[in-house]
C-alpha cells in the first residue's frame, strides 16, 4: 500500500472512531455511575439513526433541516433514555447486575419490534450533509467533506465531557456517586435526579452517535446488536468507565479496522489471505490481547466491589427426599410422554431437553464458579460442528456424538484459559468476544464449514431416527448429563469452585490455585454444552452460523436468570419455560420479540429470584409457618 | 529456635519507601505484634510476608525457606495459616464446611469429582472448631454468624494445615473489647499448646500489651523499636509517633 | 433535637432493631455502645434514611424525618460519618469537600475548606492529593471535614477511633469536643469504652437491637455491674 493509501486509511478509521467514540462514552458514562451495564445502548444508536432519518425528511434536507434533524434526534433519544431510567431502570438499581441486563436485553427486543412497527424492514440511507456532501482531494486523493467533520467531532466531544466531569460540580458529583452512590446520597446528593441526568445524557451520546452516520450509513434493523458488540470492546480495551479510554480504543480499533479494508487480499508463501475478512473479528483479537496484557483495559483500573452489590449466595444443601421423589417422577413422566403426545411436542420436548443442558451447563459457571459468561453459545455451536464435520467425513455417526462433546471442551480449554485471567465484566466481554471470534470463523470458512449456508443432512443413525428413539436417547443422555453437573457441585471440585467465588482471597490462603480450578470448570462446562450442541445437530438434521451466534448466548443467559440463578434447578425450569415460551409467541405474532420481552421484563420485575427461586422461597415460607 | 527470619526487607511505590530494611525474627511458640501509626507500613510488611506483595529487597526465610518470590497459596502448603483484617470466609458454606474445604486441599482430595465434600474429613473439621470453641455453630451458614465468631472460624481454617507459623493481620478489629482480649488469649494459649509462632498487627493496645511477647514498632517503613512490651511502652520516640499520652489503654500490663 | 421513638428496622429478612427509643441535645455528645452486630450501626444508617424503618417515629428538630430519602435528611442539617471511612479515592481532598458542600444555615456553624484546614491541619498541606493516597488516619479526618461541609447541626459519627492510631484517636476526642463547643449535637457508636470515656457526656447500651441502659457516661462509670454484663469489662 501507498504512503497516500496509507493516510488515506487511517483518516477513514478516524471518521469512523468518532461515532464509535460517542456511543462508548454513553455506555461508560452510565455504567459508571448505575453500574448498569446497559444491553440496550445499541438500540439508543439505532434509534438515533431512524429519529434522524425521519426528522431530515420532515424538517427537509436544508441546512438547518439537516443539522437541526441530526442534534433533535440526540435530544429525542436522550429524553427516551430519561423515560426508561424513570420507569424502569429505577427499580433495578438494588437488584443483582445479571437481572438488570436481563432487563436491558428485554429493551432491546422490544426496541427492535418498535423500530420493525414504525420505519419497516426495509434499509433506510439519509441525505448528504448540506454544505459537506462534496470531497476535499486529499495526498492526490478523494477523501469526503463529512469524514473530515466527523474526525474532528470526537476530539471535540471528548473534551466537552473531560470539562463537564472535571470543573463542574455535577461532574464532581457524578465521580463521587461512581464510586460510592449510596455515600454521595448521605452526604445530601440527590441520586436520583443525578442518574436521570447521566442516562439521559449517555443515551443522548448514543443517539448523536447514531444520527450523524446517516449520510455513510443506511438504518439497518440489526445494526443495534452490531454496534453493542462494537461498543462493548471499545468500552472494555479503554478501561470500563474511563472516557479517555473508550476515546483512545476507538481510534485504535477504527483505524486497524479501516487499515484491514485498505490491505485486502494478500498473498504470502503462496497462501492467499484475505484481511478485510478479518474485520469481522480484528476488534475482538485486539480486545483479548489487550485484555491478556492489562486486564482492566488499556486505561481502566481494577473494579472495586461496589458496596452492598455482593450478594450473599444462600447455602447450599443435599437434595432432600421430597426432591429425589420429585425428579424421579418427572423423569418418569419425561419417558412416559411419547405414549401420548404428538409428533410437534416431542420435538418441543426434544428442544427442552437440549437447551436445559446447554443453560445447566452455563449455570455451572456462572453460579457455583461465579463465571458470567457472555459467549456460552461458541461451545454449544463447535459441539454441533465438530459433530456434523465428523459424520461429513464418514465418521459414524453413534462416534460423532461422543466425539462432538470434546470440540466445545477444547474450545473452552483454549478460549477458558484467557477467561479465567479475568473476572466480573471484563471475563463476560472476553468470552462474548471469543464467541464472535468463533462465530465468524465458522461464518466465513466457506469450504470447511459451509459459511453462511450451514451444513445439512446431519441426521442421525437410521436406528435412531425411527419413532422415538431420537428422543429417548436425547432424555437419557441430558438427564445423565444434568445429573452429573449436579452432583459434580456437591462434590470437593464443586466446593473448590464456591470457595474461588465466595472469597478468592482466602482461597488462596488455603492453598487453592482459583485459576486453575475455574479452568477446568471452564473446560468442563464447554464438554457438556458441546454434548447439548451435537444432540441439536442431530435433531435439527442441520446447522448454521446461528448455532453460535450472540443471541445463542443470550438465550442461554435469560433461561438461567429466569429460572432464577441461586437454585440448581432454575436452569432447568428457565430453559423449559423460555423454549415453549418462545415457540408459543412466535406462531403467534410478527412481533413476537417485544412481546417476549414485555415478558422477561414482567418476570423480572415480579420475580427477581427466578422462577425456581420464587418456588423456592414459598415452600420455606410455608414450611416456616408450619413449624410455627 | 527462630523459625522466622526477615533481614533488609524493603518495598518501594513510585519513588515513596514503604517498607526499608526491617529485619527481624520469630521464634517457635512466640507471640510477635508488629504496630505502628496508620501508613507506618505495617501492612505492606505484612503482604510481603504472605506473597500478596513482592519484595524489591533483602530476605525473609520461613524454616530455612525463602519466602520471596512465592504466590500465597505456595507459603500455605509450606506451613503457614493466615487471618485477614476483614473476615473472609466463604458465606456459601456452613461453618463446618468451610473448615472442611481447608482440609480437603490439605489432604490433597480437591479435584474429586465423585465423592460428597460434605462427608469428607467431618471428624477432623469439628476437631478444630472444637479447639476454637465454636463446634455448637458447626451447622450454620457463615453468613449469618456474629462478628466475633467469624473469627473464631477464620482461625480454626487457618489451623487446618497444621501451621508452624500463623500471620495474622489486626485479627480484632471491629471487635468488642471483651471479645478481642479472649480471642488473642485463644490464640496464646493454641500457640503454646502446639508451639506456634504468632506474627500480628494491631491497634489495639490493651490487646497487645496483654498478649505480646515482643513488640516491633513500625514508623515511615522504618522499625523504630524492638522489645518486651513494658520497654516499648516506656520508649518516649514510641509514645510520640504512637502510643500518645496513654488514656486509651488500660494502666496494668498483663505479666 | 434527634429523637427515635419505638423504631423497628430490617436488613431483608433480619429484623435487627426492636422499639429502640432514644434522644442526643443541641450541645451534647451521646454514645451509643454495644458488641459488633448489636445494631449500633444500623441505628445510624436508619436515622440518616440508609436503612427506612419499619415502623415508629424519628423525628429531627421537630421535624418528622423517617419517610424521608438519605439525600432529603442531609439537606436538613443532620451529617453523618459512615464506618470504614468510605472518602471518595478517585477525588482530590478538595472535591472530596465539594461533595459534601450545602448552602449555609442560619443554625449552625458556618464551615468553608479553609476553617475546615485549621480544626485539621493535616490536610491543609494536601488539597489536591488523591484520597486514595492518604493514610487511614487522614481518610478518617476527611470523612468528618466532608460531612462538615453541609454545616449540620448535627452529626452521626459510626465507629470513628476503629483502626487508627491511639496518637490519632486522641486528636480524634479533641476534634468531637470541639464540635461540641460549637453547640453541635453529636451521636457516636463505639466500642472502644476509653474513646467514649474522653469524650461523651451520656450513653446507652445496646445489645441485640434493644436498648438495655441509658445513663451519664459518670453513671456508667460507676455502674460496674452494666458494664460487666452488656460491655464484658
Amino acid at each position: 500500500m501507498s504512503l497516500s493509501a496509507q493516510f488515506i486509511q487511517l483518516l477513514n478509521g478516524l471518521a469512523s472512531a468518532s461515532s464509535l467514540f460517542l456511543v462508548a462514552a454513553g455506555l461508560s458514562l452510565i455504567f459508571g455511575v448505575t453500574r448498569i451495564v446497559n444491553f440496550a445502548h445499541g438500540s439508543l444508536y439505532m434509534l438515533g439513526i431512524y429519529t434522524a432519518y425521519s426528522l431530515v425528511n420532515v424538517f427537509g434536507g436544508g441546512m438547518l433541516g439537516f443539522w437541526g434533524g441530526v442534534l433533535c434526534a440526540g435530544i429525542v433519544v436522550g429524553l427516551f433514555g430519561a423515560i426508561v431510567e424513570r420507569l424502569l431502570l429505577r427499580r433495578l438499581y438494588h437488584a443483582p447486575e445479571l437481572l438488570q441486563l436481563l432487563a436491558t436485553f428485554a429493551l432491546v427486543l422490544i426496541v427492535r419490534d418498535f423500530a420493525l412497527w414504525i420505519w419497516g424492514p426495509e434499509d433506510l440511507l439519509g441525505p448528504r450533509a448540506p454544505g459537506l456532501g462534496g470531497a476535499v482531494a486529499i495526498a492526490g486523493r478523494e477523501f469526503p467533506q463529512y469524514d473530515l467533520f466527523l474526525i474532528a467531532l470526537g476530539p471535540v466531544v471528548l473534551l466537552l465531557l473531560w470539562l463537564l466531569l472535571t470543573r463542574t460540580r455535577w461532574g464532581t458529583l457524578v465521580r463521587a456517586a461512581t464510586e460510592d452512590r449510596e455515600m454521595a446520597g448521605a452526604l445530601g446528593v440527590n441520586q436520583a435526579w443525578l442518574f436521570t441526568s447521566v442516562f439521559a445524557l449517555g443515551a443522548f451520546l448514543a443517539g448523536l452517535g447514531g444520527a450523524v452516520q446517516i449520510p455513510r450509513e443506511p438504518a439497518v434493523l440489526t445494526m443495534d446488536l452490531t454496534i453493542l458488540s462494537d461498543v462493548f470492546v471499545v468500552v472494555v480495551v479503554g478501561g470500563m468507565g474511563s472516557i479517555p479510554g473508550a476515546f483512545l480504543a476507538a481510534v485504535l480499533i477504527g483505524v486497524i479496522k479501516a487499515f484491514c479494508i485498505g490491505i485486502g487480499n494478500v498473498s504470502l508463501l503462496g497462501i492467499d489471505f484475505s484481511f478485510s475478512k478479518l474485520t469481522l473479528v480484528i476488534e475482538f483479537i485486539v480486545m483479548a490481547v489487550v485484555l491478556v496484557f492489562r486486564p482492566w483495559g488499556l486505561l481502566g483500573r481494577q473494579q472495586g466491589i461496589p458496596r452492598g452489590a455482593a450478594a450473599v449466595e444462600p447455602p447450599l444443601h443435599l437434595p432432600s427426599r421430597g426432591m429425589f421423589m420429585a425428579l424421579v417422577a418427572a423423569l418418569a413422566l419425561l419417558a412416559l410422554l411419547p405414549l401420548v403426545s404428538d409428533r410437534y411436542t416431542l420435538v418441543l420436548l426434544t428442544d427442552i431437553l437440549v437447551f436445559a443442558l446447554f443453560a445447566v451447563s452455563l449455570h455451572f459457571i456462572m453460579g457455583p464458579a461465579g463465571m458470567h459468561s457472555f459467549g456460552h453459545a461458541a461451545y454449544f455451536g463447535l459441539g454441533a460442528y465438530a459433530a456434523a464435520l465428523l459424520l461429513k467425513h464418514a465418521v459414524p455417526m453413534e462416534l460423532a456424538l461422543a466425539l462432538a462433546p470434546l470440540g466445545g471442551g477444547i474450545a473452552a480449554l483454549l478460549f477458558g484459559w484467557f477467561c479465567v485471567r479475568l473476572s466480573g465484566v471484563y471475563l463476560a466481554m472476553l468470552t462474548l468476544a471469543f464467541a464472535q471470534i468463533a462465530w465468524s470463523v465458522v461464518y466465513q470458512w466457506d469450504a470447511f464449514t459451509g459459511g453462511s449456508n450451514g451444513l445439512v443432512g446431519i441426521w442421525p443413525a437410521p436406528w435412531l431416527s425411527s419413532g422415538n428413539a431420537f428422543y429417548y436417547l436425547t432424555l437419557v443422555l441430558c438427564a445423565a448429563a444434568i445429573l452429573l453437573l449436579w452432583r459434580i457441585v456437591y462434590t470437593p471440585f464443586g466446593y473448590a469452585l464456591r470457595a474461588g467465588r465466595d472469597s478468592p482471597l482466602r482461597a488462596d490462603a488455603i492453598g487453592i490455585d482459583v485459576r486453575r480450578q475455574q479452568w477446568l470448570g471452564f473446560a468442563l462446562a464447554g464438554v457438556f454444552a458441546g454434548l447439548a450442541g451435537a444432540l441439536h445437530a442431530f435433531s435439527k438434521g442441520s446447522i448454521s452460523p446461528d448455532t453460535l451466534a450472540i443471541p445463542r448466548s443470550v438465550d442461554g443467559l435469560v433461561m438461567v436468570l429466569m429460572g432464577g440463578i441461586q437454585t440448581l434447578t432454575g436452569a432447568v425450569a428457565g430453559a423449559a419455560v423460555f423454549t415453549w415460551l418462545q415457540d408459543v409467541i412466535t406462531r403467534q405474532t410478527e412481533f413476537w420479540r417485544a412481546v417476549l420481552g414485555g415478558i422477561i421484563l414482567l418476570l423480572v420485575l415480579a420475580f427477581p429470584q427466578g422462577i425456581a427461586g420464587f418456588i423456592r422461597e414459598r415452600w420455606e415460607a410455608r414450611a416456616g409457618k408450619n413449624r410455627a | 529456635m527462630n523459625i522466622l527470619r526477615v533481614a533488609n526487607l524493603s518495598k518501594a511505590y513510585g519513588g515513596v519507601h514503604a517498607v526499608r530494611e526491617v529485619s527481624f525474627s520469630l521464634a517457635a511458640g512466640e507471640l510477635l505484634a508488629l504496630i505502628g501509626p496508620n501508613g507506618a507500613g505495617k501492612t505492606t510488611c505484612f503482604n510481603m510476608l504472605n506473597g500478596q506483595i513482592a519484595a524489591d529487597g533483602g530476605s525473609a526465610e520461613f524454616e530455612g525457606r525463602s519466602l520471596i518470590g512465592l504466590k500465597p497459596r505456595q507459603i500455605w502448603r509450606l506451613g503457614v495459616g493466615r487471618t485477614f483484617q476483614i473476615t473472609a470466609t466463604f458465606a456459601s458454606m456452613s461453618v463446618r464446611e468451610n473448615v472442611q474445604t481447608a482440609l480437603l486441599n490439605y489432604h490433597g482430595r480437591l479435584n474429586s469429582v465423585l465423592a460428597l465434600a460434605e462427608r469428607l474429613y467431618v471428624d477432623e473439621a469439628m476437631e478444630l472448631l472444637a479447639r476454637v470453641g465454636i463446634a455448637e455453630q458447626a451447622a450454620r451458614p457463615c453468613a449469618v454468624l456474629a462478628y466475633g465468631d467469624l473469627k473464631r472460624v477464620e482461625l480454626a481454617i487457618a489451623l487446618a494445615n497444621r501451621p508452624r507459623l500463623l500471620l495474622m493481620d489486626e485479627p480484632t478489629a471491629g471487635m468488642a473489647p471483651a471479645e478481642r482480649v479472649a480471642l488473642m488469649g485463644l490464640t496464646a494459649e493454641l500457640a503454646r499448646a502446639s508451639n506456634i509462632a504468632v506474627l500480628f498487627t494491631e491497634h489495639d493496645m490493651d490487646v497487645v500489651f496483654a498478649h505480646a511477647d515482643r513488640i516491633l514498632v513500625l514508623n515511615r517503613g522504618r522499625l523504630i523499636a524492638e522489645g518486651k512490651p513494658a520497654e516499648v511502652r516506656a520508649n518516649r520516640e514510641v509514645q510520640e509517633v504512637y502510643l500518645g499520652t496513654g488514656s486509651l489503654f488500660s494502666g496494668a500490663a498483663h505479666a | 433535637m434527634l429523637e427515635m421513638k419505638g423504631v423497628n428496622s430490617a436488613y431483608g429478612r433480619a429484623h435487627i432493631l426492636y422499639d429502640l427509643s432514644l434522644s442526643a441535645n443541641r450541645g451534647e455528645v451521646v454514645v451509643l455502645l454495644g458488641r459488633n452486630g448489636a445494631g449500633k450501626s444500623t441505628t445510624l444508617k436508619t436515622l440518616i434514611g440508609l436503612v427506612p424503618p419499619l415502623s415508629g417515629e424519628i423525628s429531627f428538630d421537630g421535624r418528622r424525618i423517617e419517610r424521608l430519602e438519605p439525600y432529603q435528611i442531609a439537606r436538613l442539617g443532620l451529617g453523618y460519618v459512615p464506618e470504614e471511612r468510605r472518602i471518595f479515592t478517585d477525588l482530590s481532598v478538595m472535591e472530596n469537600l465539594e461533595v459534601g458542600k450545602q448552602a449555609p444555615r442560619a443554625d449552625a456553624p458556618r464551615w468553608t475548606p479553609e476553617k475546615l484546614f485549621r480544626l485539621f491541619p493535616n490536610l491543609a498541606g494536601m488539597r489536591e492529593r488523591p484520597g486514595a493516597h492518604m493514610s487511614g488516619g487522614e481518610q478518617q479526618m476527611l470523612t468528618i471535614a466532608r460531612t462538615l461541609m453541609g454545616n449540620p447541626r448535627a452529626i452521626l459519627l459510626d465507629e470513628p477511633s476503629e483502626g487508627l492510631a491511639p496518637v490519632i484517636v486522641e486528636q480524634m476526642a479533641k476534634t468531637i469536643l470541639e464540635l461540641k463547643q460549637e453547640g453541635l449535637c453529636v451521636l457516636l457508636s463505639e466500642q472502644n469504652l476509653h474513646f467514649a470515656n474522653l469524650v461523651a457526656d451520656r450513653a446507652y447500651i445496646i445489645e441485640k437491637g434493644h436498648i438495655r441502659y441509658e445513663g451519664s457516661m459518670a453513671a456508667l462509670a460507676a455502674n460496674e455491674q452494666i458494664r460487666a454484663t452488656y460491655l464484658s469489662i
